[in-house]
C-alpha cells in the first residue's frame, strides 16, 4: 500500500514545484510521471549522440525568480544564462537586428526608419506599463469576481485600485491594449513592416490567433512579463537545456523528502464519498493520499483521469469547451556547423538570439490563414534559436544545436489525424523556408526531430499539442482560467486540485501555477504558508 | 565581415579626431549613442575656462530638425507653448513642448532661419512626435542631426576669438540672435546662445568643416586661453546658471512608465513659457485646467547650507518628506551650494525654509546630514556679460 | 448672439433624433446635410428608372422604441413591415428557418432546437443588461461623477441579477469569438453560420475573430430596444429619415439639405460654428457632428485645429469595412429553389459554413476579391410594391467580404465581382439572371463617397471592444463631448455605435441638455 499525504500527477515543472512546496511544508509527497523521464515539456533529451535537445520549451524568462531563489534552484544546479538579440531576415536580402544594447538597437531601428527608432522608446514605455500591471498577479491566486468572500472582495478591490490609479485615459488605453490585436497595437507605433513583424511574433507564439486577431496584444505581454536577473522582458537559456530546470526542481523536491515515480501512468483519480482518495495506475497499482493534484491540462484532468460521475455536469461541460487548440510544431536539428543567413557573418552576435524570416504582418497573417483552413503554414512564422552559441553543453565543440519553433500547425489536418506524410510536408515547408535564406543550411543537417501537435500530444501529453495547456485568450485568463468558478486551483472534488499551466497565470515555464496551487492546498490544510509572494515591482 | 567586432561601438562626432587628441585624461561618456568626453584635463579648470576665458564644447550629438513649408510657423505654434510669431527671423527662442496632457516632453531651442524656415534643436530625439504633429499642416521635417555639427564656444573671451575667426561685427549680435558667415567657403552659422549663463555662442557648420574649424579656433584662441570642456564642467555651469536638463530634472513625458512621474511646465518653473493668448497648442486645455486647479509640484532652486552637494537628497519640511533633489552642485563662482528640487505643493514657495537630507561618504564612512536650505527666486549665477550688446571684449 | 443654439452636421437618423430631442426641449437647431434627402444611411434611392431601394441599411431591428414614442414617429408617417423570420438557404434546398425562438429545417435535431432556446435565453439576458448601458451615457471609470456612478450601479445590479453562473458565462464569452460559442452550443453547421452572420454583419471580422460575441450581442439588444423584430420600413429606409425629419421640423428644427458643410469653424480655441460649401458661415453655441469621427475631426475640423494627440487618436481609429451592397431590378419575382412565394418576403441569408466564412474573409485582408460570399437578402417589393413598377421587384443584398479597394482597382474589379455574386446567387435561384433588368453593386469606397462614411464602414468605425462603450470613439472624446471645446458627437461613431438604433443621437441630446451648454 502506497500511502502519502499528497500525490501530484505529472512531473513537469509545475508538478515538481507544487510537490516541492508541499514536501517543504512537511507533507509526504509523491510525484507520478507517465514517461520514463521527468520534465514534461521542460526537458532536455539526447536524441542524437552528443546533441541535447530542449525539444519542447526552449527558452526561459518567465520562471519566477521568487521560486528559483526560494527553492534554491541554483544550488541544485540551475543556471539561467541571458542571450542577447535576435534578427528577422528579409526577403530582399537585408535583415533587421534586435540588439540588447539600447544605442546599437536605436541605430539598427534607425537604419530602417528614424521615426520608428524614436517611437520604440514610447512603445517600450507603454508596454512596460502593462507588464507592471500584470506582474504583481503572477504569484497570486486570482480573485473570484462573483464571490462575496472577504478575501476575494479585498483582492478585487486592490486589483481595481491598481487600474483606477492609472487615471481615466491610461485606464481606457489599458483596456484597449488588453482587447486589441498585436497588429493594430504595433501600427500605433511603427511604420516599417519588418520591425512590426519582428515584434509581432511574441503576440502569436503558441496561440490559435493571427496578428490581426483581437487579444493578441495580451499574448505579446505574456512574453514580455518575464525577466532574467531583474531585466524585465529579457530571455535566457537554462544551461544544459530546459531539462536543467526540471532537474533542479526535482532535486529541490527530493531534498525535502519528496519521491518521484516514473513510468507511473495514471488511469483514474480515486474518489471516495466525494473526497479524493488517491490514484489508480493503468498497471493496476494504487497510490493513496487525501490530496491529489493534477498537473495535467484541464481536459485531461477532468475528461480522462476523473470519472465523470464524480463531477458536476457543468464542470464536464466546461472542460469539454475548454479551448486548447494546438497551433505550433517544432523542429530540433543537429547541425554540423553554423548556417549563413542572408550573408550575415555567423560570428555576429545576433545569431545567438531568436531568428525569424517573416518580414511583414501580412506574411504572418497568411500563415494563420493556413492554420484556419486546417493545414500547416506554407510560409510559417519561425522562432529559431541556436542555443549552442550560448551554452557549450548542447552540442559537441564546433557543432550546433538548433531549435525551430514553428507557427502554425493545426491539431488536426483538414479535420483528420496527422499522418507521417503530413509530418514530412510540415518539415519540408520549414526546411524550405530556412534554405531560402541560407544556401548552406541543408548540407549542415545531421539529424532532425520533427514534432507536430500529434507528437507533442503523444509524448508530452499536451492535449492537441497546445504549449500553454489552454489558449491565452480572455475567456481563459485570470479568474476565467481554466474556467470561471474554478480558477483558485480547487476542483469540485474535495482534496483534488489543479496546478498545471492550464490554471492562472498560464503557460511558459513560470512555475507560478504550481506554487500558487500549493499555497491554496496548504491553506486548506490549515498549514502555515511557505510559498513566496511576488517581489514588489517598482 | 570586419563589422562583427566593431559592430556595437558608440558613434563619433565630426570633431572626434580633435576631441580625442585633446582628451588627456581619457574619460569618456555616452551621449545619445556618441562617444563624448566627460572631461578633457580637469573638470574644475575646464569649468573656470567657461567663466573666465573660453570653453569649447562639442554639441554635435544634439538633435536638430529642420522645419520648412508654408505652415512651418503655424506648425511650431501648435507644437510649443510659447508664441512663435514673437521669434523674429535670425532669432532663437528657448521653448518647451508638451503632450496633450500638458506634460513636458522636452525643451529645446527654436532657430528662426528664414521665411517659414526653422530649426528645432533638442536634447531628446523627437522624430516620431514631430511627424505626428505634421498631420494637417503643409510642412516638412528633416532630421539634420547628422548634417549639422556644432560647437558651443562660451566664456568672456569667446566673442573675441570668434571675431578673429572671421565673424565680423559679432559683438553687435544680441543675445538669442543669429549671424551667418562662411568658413572656408562653406556656410557657418553663429547664434548667441548657450547653456552656461555666460557670454557665449554656438557655432553650426557642415560636418566637412568640423576639423578645420576646431583647429583654427584653438589656434586663434590660444592667447585668449581657449580650452575644451567636457560634460562634467558644463553640468556645473548649467546648474549654476539655472538651466534644466531632460532625463535629469524632468522625465520626457512619452518615456515615462510610472503614473504621476511626468511634470507640467508650471511644475518645472517654466510657466513663463506658456502663452494662453496665442493659437491652440498641445497641452493647452490641460494646462488651463491645471492653472485653475493648481499644480501637484513646484520646481524650487535651493540654496543649501554647508558645502556638501545635496545630490539625490530628500527634502523635508519639518519631519515630513516633501520633495527630492534632481540636480545639485557646489557652484565654484557663486560659491554657493545649489540644488534643484521637485517639491510637493503647497511647499517650496520662494523663501520657504526646508531641510535637505544629505548622505555623503568620506573614506567609506557614510554621514547623514540635515542641511537647512532656502528656496531662492533666481539662478545664483548671473553674468551681466550674457546680456550686454555690444559684447564685452573679455 | 449666435445664429442657432446648435448646428448639427449631417441629417442621418442620429442627427435627426438628436435635433428632435433638442428642439423639443426648446432649443434652436439647424441640421445641415449635403445629400438632398434626410436620413443619411436610412435612405431610399432610385437606382434604375422606376426601381427604388434602401441603398444602405435595409433592415430595421434595433431602433429604440422610446424615440419612436418621444418624437411621435408614427404620427409622422413611419410605417413598419411585418417582423421577418430568417431563412438560411441551403444548397440542398432543405432551408433553415429561424422564427422567434424556434428553428426548423436543414436537419436541425431536437438537441440543437433545445440548445437554441437556451442560447436565446442567455443572449436575451445579456442583451438586456447591455441595453441598459446603451440607453445611458457611457460611464467614465475614474473621473466619475454621480451620473456615471448611477449607471455603474445599475449595471452592477444587473450583473448581480444575472446570477452567478450567467455572470461567469458573460465574463467568459464577452471578449471571445462567435465561432467558439457556436461550437459550444450547436452541432448543425448551417445554424452556426447563420447565427455567426449576425455577429459579423457590418464589420470586417470573421467568426473566429475575438470580439464577435460582443458584436452579436450588439445586434441582440434590438430585442429590448426596438421590440419590432427584424423588419423593413414601408417606403424604404428613406421613409424613416422622412418621418424623423418631419418630427424634428415640427418641433422647430431647421433643415437645410443639399448643402454641404465644408468646415467646422473655431474662434479663440473653441468651436463656434460651421462654414458651408457656399462660404456662408453659421454660428452656434455648439456644433454637433453626426459624421463619422474621421470625417469630423480630420476633414471638417482639420488636424491643425486640435492638439496633436487627438489627431493621433483619429488616425488610429479603425474604419475598415468589408461590406458591399447588391441591388437588382427584377422583371418578376425570382424563384428560389425550395422556397414558397410567401417565404420570399422574409429575410433570406446565404452563408457558407463558419470556416467557409473565414475563407471568404481572407482575400479581403490582402485587397483581393473573394470567390465566396455571404448574402443577407431582402425583396422589399413583396410587402411594399410601390418601390418598383407593378409586377416588378427589387432584390437588395448585403454582401460580405469585399475590400475597400482591390489591388486590381474597382473598374476591373466590379464587373468581376458582380459576375461572381450572380453565380453564387444562381446556386439558390437558378434563373434569377434572366430576370435582371438592371443591377448595381455598391462597394465600400462607393459608400464612402455617397454617404460620407470613412472607409465605407456602416458603424462609423469598427465595432470591436477596443473602440466600443466608454472607449468610443477614442479616449478623451467620450460621453458625446470631444477634446475640442464646443464640438459634440451624435453619430454612430459615438456610444453605443451603429445599427440604426437612434441611441447615439438620443443620448447625445440628453447629455448636451444635461450639461446646460445651450
Amino acid at each position: 500500500m502506497n500511502q502519502y499525504d499528497a500525490i501530484v500527477i505529472g512531473a513537469g515543472h509545475n508538478g515538481l514545484t507544487n510537490g516541492a512546496y508541499l514536501a517543504k511544508a512537511g507533507l509526504k509527497v509523491a510525484v507520478l510521471e507517465r514517461n520514463p523521464y521527468i520534465g514534461g515539456a521542460t526537458v532536455s533529451r539526447e536524441l542524437h549522440k552528443g546533441w541535447w535537445y530542449s525539444n519542447c520549451s526552449y527558452v526561459s524568462s518567465l520562471l519566477r525568480p521568487e521560486i528559483t531563489r526560494d527553492l534554491e534552484l541554483p544550488r541544485h544546479g540551475l543556471q539561467v544564462v541571458s542571450f542577447g538579440g535576435g534578427a528577422t531576415f528579409m526577403r530582399n536580402g537585408d535583415y533587421f537586428g534586435n540588439y540588447s544594447d539600447h544605442d546599437r538597437h536605436y541605430r539598427e531601428l534607425a537604419r530602417h526608419s528614424k521615426r520608428d527608432a524614436n517611437a520604440y522608446d514610447r512603445y517600450a514605455a507603454d508596454t512596460s506599463l502593462q507588464t507592471k500591471l500584470i506582474r504583481p498577479y503572477l504569484l497570486r491566486t486570482p480573485p473570484d469576481p462573483t464571490s462575496m468572500r472577504p478575501r476575494d472582495l479585498r483582492d478585487l478591490l486592490e486589483f481595481a485600485r491598481s487600474f483606477m490609479d492609472l487615471g481615466e485615459e491610461k485606464l481606457l488605453d489599458t483596456i484597449k491594449f488588453w482587447t486589441a490585436s498585436v497588429g493594430d497595437y504595433l501600427n500605433e507605433y511603427f511604420e516599417t513592416d519588418v520591425i512590426k513583424a519582428h515584434m509581432a511574433g511574441s503576440g502569436i507564439i503558441g496561440t490559435a490567433l493571427g496578428v490581426y486577431s483581437p487579444g493578441t496584444a495580451y499574448v505579446l505581454l505574456h512574453h514580455y512579463m518575464g525577466d532574467v536577473d531583474g531585466n524585465v522582458g529579457a530571455w535566457g537559456f537554462a544551461r544544459g537545456g530546459m531539462g536543467a530546470i526540471a532537474d533542479a526542481l526535482s532535486k529541490a523536491f527530493q531534498s525535502y523528502g519528496g519521491e518521484i515515480v516514473c513510468d507511473a501512468n495514471v488511469d483514474e483519480i480515486i474518489v471516495k464519498n466525494g473526497l479524493a482518495a488517491g490514484v489508480a495506475l493503468k498497471d493496476g497499482k494504487e497510490y493513496r493520499a487525501p490530496i491529489v493534484v493534477s498537473n495535467l491540462d484541464p481536459k485531461r484532468t477532468f475528461l480522462d483521469i476523473t470519472n465523470p460521475s464524480d463531477l458536476p455536469k457543468d464542470v464536464v461541460k466546461k472542460a469539454r469547451n475548454f479551448k486548447i487548440r494546438g497551433s505550433s510544431g517544432k523542429l530540433n536539428i543537429a547541425l554540423d556547423g553554423l548556417p549563413i543567413f542572408n550573408g550575415m557573418d555567423p560570428r555576429n552576435r545576433l545569431m545567438a538570439g531568436d531568428l525569424h524570416f517573416s518580414d511583414s504582418l501580412e506574411r504572418q497573417e497568411r500563415a494563420y490563414d493556413d492554420w484556419k483552413a486546417g493545414t500547416w503554414s506554407k510560409d510559417p512564422y519561425l522562432d529559431m534559436m541556436i542555443p549552442s552559441l550560448t551554452d557549450p553543453t548542447m552540442a559537441p565543440p564546433g557543432k550546433h544545436m538548433m531549435s525551430v519553433f514553428v507557427q502554425y500547425a493545426p491539431p488536426k489536418v483538414e479535420g483528420r489525424e496527422w499522418t507521417d506524410e503530413d509530418k514530412d510536408g510540415f518539415e519540408k515547408s520549414v526546411i524550405d523556408q530556412i534554405s531560402n535564406y541560407s544556401p548552406n543550411f541543408r548540407d549542415l543537417i545531421l539529424h532532425c526531430e520533427t514534432r507536430t501537435p500529434r507528437e507533442i500530444e503523444a509524448e508530452v501529453g499536451l492535449t492537441e499539442g497546445n504549449i500553454f495547456m489552454g489558449e491565452l485568450t480572455f475567456d481563459q485568463l485570470l479568474f476565467n482560467r481554466p474556467f470561471p468558478g474554478y480558477a483558485q486551483y480547487r476542483t469540485p472534488i474535495k482534496g483534488m486540485y489543479m496546478c498545471s499551466s492550464g490554471t492562472h497565470p498560464g503557460g511558459g515555464v513560470m512555475a507560478a501555477p504550481g506554487a500558487n496551487a500549493a499555497r491554496e492546498i496548504l491553506a486548506d490544510l490549515k498549514k502555515p504558508n511557505t510559498v513566496p509572494g511576488g517581489y514588489a515591482d517598482d | 565581415m570586419s563589422d562583427v567586432s566593431r559592430d556595437t561601438m558608440l558613434l563619433t562626432t565630426p570633431f572626434h579626431s580633435r576631441v580625442e587628441a585633446m582628451c588627456n585624461i581619457n574619460d569618456w561618456g555616452n551621449w545619445m549613442g556618441f562617444t563624448t568626453p566627460n572631461a578633457y584635463f580637469d573638470v574644475e579648470l575646464e569649468y573656470f575656462a567657461i567663466r573666465s576665458t573660453t570653453g569649447v564644447f562639442d554639441l554635435s550629438p544634439m538633435n536638430k530638425y529642420r522645419v520648412t513649408g508654408t505652415d512651418a510657423q503655424r506648425y511650431l505654434d501648435r507644437l510649443i507653448t510659447r508664441d512663435v510669431s514673437k521669434i523674429g527671423v535670425n532669432r532663437v527662442g528657448y521653448a518647451i513642448w508638451c503632450d496633450d496632457n500638458g506634460q513636458v516632453m522636452d525643451d529645446g531651442t527654436i532657430f528662426h532661419l528664414g521665411e517659414q524656415d526653422y530649426r528645432i534643436c533638442s536634447y531628446q530625439r523627437a522624430d516620431d512626435w514631430l511627424a505626428w504633429n505634421t498631420l494637417g499642416f503643409d510642412v516638412t521635417i528633416e532630421n539634420e542631426s547628422d548634417t549639422v555639427a556644432g560647437l558651443a564656444v562660451q566664456g568672456p573671451t569667446s566673442c573675441t576669438v570668434l571675431t578673429l575667426l572671421g565673424c565680423t561685427d559679432l559683438n553687435q549680435l544680441k543675445p538669442f540672435g543669429i549671424a551667418h558667415y562662411t568658413f572656408e567657403g562653406l556656410p557657418m552659422m553663429v547664434s548667441r546662445t548657450g547653456f552656461t549663463g555666460d557670454l557665449g555662442y554656438e557655432v553650426w557648420v557642415p560636418p566637412e568643416s568640423a576639423e578645420a574649424l576646431w583647429d583654427q579656433l584653438f589656434e586663434l584662441g590660444r592667447d585668449y586661453l581657449i580650452k575644451p570642456i567636457g560634460s562634467h564642467a558644463l553640468e556645473l555651469a548649467r546648474i549654476e546658471a539655472g538651466f534644466l536638463q531632460a532625463n535629469v530634472d524632468f522625465m520626457p513625458a512619452e518615456e515615462v512608465v510610472r503614473v504621476g512621474r511626468t511634470r507640467s511646465p508650471f511644475e518645472l518653473g517654466l510657466g513663463w513659457l506658456v502663452d494662453f493668448n496665442k493659437p491652440l497648442f498641445n497641452g493647452r486645455s490641460a494646462l488651463l485646467r491645471e492653472q485653475e486647479k493648481g499644480s501637484r509640484y513646484r520646481f524650487a532652486m535651493l540654496d543649501v547650507q554647508g558645502n556638501k552637494p545635496a545630490e539625490h537628497s530628500f527634502i523635508l519640511k519639518g519631519k515630513k518628506q516633501v520633495g527630492t533633489v534632481t540636480s545639485a552642485a557646489w557652484c565654484p563662482t557663486a560659491k554657493a551650494n545649489i540644488a534643484y528640487a521637485q517639491i510637493e505643493m503647497p511647499h517650496g514657495a520662494v523663501g520657504d525654509e526646508l531641510v535637505a537630507e544629505i548622505y555623503y561618504q568620506r573614506e567609506l564612512h557614510w554621514t547623514r546630514l540635515l542641511a537647512p536650505c532656502k528656496v531662492i527666486d533666481a539662478p545664483i549665477f548671473k553674468s551681466p556679460k550674457r546680456w550686454q550688446t555690444p559684447a564685452p571684449p573679455h | 448672439m449666435t445664429d442657432y443654439d446648435a448646428v448639427i452636421i449631417g441629417a442621418g437618423h442620429n442627427a435627426l433624433v438628436c435635433a428632435g430631442y433638442l428642439t423639443k426641449a426648446g432649443k434652436t437647431v439647424l441640421v445641415v446635410d449635403g445629400r438632398p434627402d434626410p436620413g443619411g444611411c436610412a435612405s431610399t434611392r432610385e437606382f434604375s428608372p422606376g426601381f427604388r431601394v434602401s441603398d444602405c441599411a435595409q433592415w430595421l431591428s434595433q431602433f429604440d422604441q422610446s424615440i419612436v414614442k418621444d418624437l411621435n414617429l408614427i404620427g409622422n408617417g413611419l410605417r413598419l413591415g411585418q417582423p421577418k423570420s430568417t431563412i438560411s438557404l441551403q444548397p440542398d434546398s432543405d432551408h433553415l428557418t429561424l422564427e422567434g425562438d424556434t428553428i426548423s429545417g436543414a436537419g436541425v435535431d431536437s438537441a440543437d432546437q433545445a440548445a437554441y432556446q437556451d442560447f436565446k435565453k442567455m443572449v436575451r439576458s445579456f442583451a438586456k443588461l447591455m441595453s441598459t448601458l446603451y440607453r445611458s451615457r457611457p460611464p467614465k471609470l475614474v473621473e466619475q461623477n454621480w451620473t456615471d456612478r448611477m449607471t455603474l450601479m445599475k449595471l452592477g445590479l444587473g450583473l448581480k441579477l444575472l446570477g452567478r453562473e450567467h455572470l461567469r458565462d458573460l465574463m467568459r464569452i464577452v471578449m471571445i469569438n462567435i465561432y467558439d460559442v457556436m461550437n459550444e452550443h450547436f452541432s448543425n453547421s448551417a445554424l452556426k453560420s447563420t447565427i455567426a452572420l449576425d455577429a459579423v454583419t457590418g464589420t470586417n471580422m470573421g467568426p473566429r475573430s475575438p470580439n464577435t460575441v460582443y458584436s452579436y450581442l450588439h445586434r441582440a439588444t434590438g430585442e429590448h430596444l426596438a421590440q419590432t423584430g427584424t423588419t423593413q420600413v414601408i417606403g424604404g429606409m428613406g421613409a424613416l429619415g422622412q418621418s424623423l425629419a418631419s418630427a424634428a421640423e415640427k418641433f422647430g428644427t431647421t433643415l437645410q439639405l443639399g448643402t454641404s458643410v465644408s468646415a467646422i469653424t473655431k474662434t479663440d480655441n473653441r468651436v463656434t460654428g460651421i462654414t458651408l460649401d457656399s462660404g456662408e458661415k453659421i454660428s452656434a453655441k455648439i456644433v454637433i457632428s453626426s459624421a463619422d469621427p474621421t470625417t469630423t475631426f480630420r476633414d471638417l475640423l482639420g488636424y491643425d485645429q486640435m492638439e496633436a494627440g487627438v489627431a493621433k487618436r483619429v488616425e488610429h481609429y479603425r474604419s475598415r469595412s468589408g461590406t458591399a451592397k447588391l441591388h437588382l431590378a427584377l422583371s418578376a419575382l425570382p424563384d428560389f429553389t425550395g422556397l414558397a412565394a410567401d417565404q420570399l418576403s422574409q429575410r433570406l441569408v446565404i452563408t457558407p459554413s463558419m470556416d467557409g466564412m473565414e475563407q471568404a474573409l481572407n482575400p479581403m485582408k490582402y485587397r483581393e476579391l473573394s470567390t465566396l460570399h455571404t448574402f443577407d437578402i431582402s425583396i422589399p417589393t413583396i410587402e411594399d410594391p410601390g418601390l418598383a413598377p407593378s409586377g416588378h421587384h427589387v432584390l437588395s443584398a448585403i454582401v460580405h467580404y469585399v475590400p475597400f479597394e482591390p489591388d486590381i482597382g474597382w473598374e476591373k474589379g466590379k464587373p468581376q465581382l458582380l459576375n461572381q455574386l450572380m453565380s453564387e446567387l444562381e446556386v439558390y435561384a437558378p434563373s434569377i439572371g434572366d430576370l435582371v433588368m438592371a443591377s448595381e453593386l455598391i462597394v465600400p469606397s462607393d459608400l464612402e463617397a455617397s454617404h460620407g462614411m470613412t472607409g465605407g464602414n456602416w458603424h462609423h468605425g469598427e465595432l470591436s471592444i477596443d473602440q466600443a462603450l466608454m472607449m468610443r470613439p477614442f479616449p478623451g472624446s467620450t460621453q458625446y463631448a470631444t477634446a475640442c471645446e464646443g464640438l459634440y458627437l451624435c453619430g454612430a461613431g459615438a456610444h453605443p455605435g451603429g445599427g440604426l438604433q437612434g441611441l447615439p443621437g438620443r443620448n447625445a441630446a440628453k447629455e448636451i441638455l444635461k450639461r446646460g451648454v445651450l
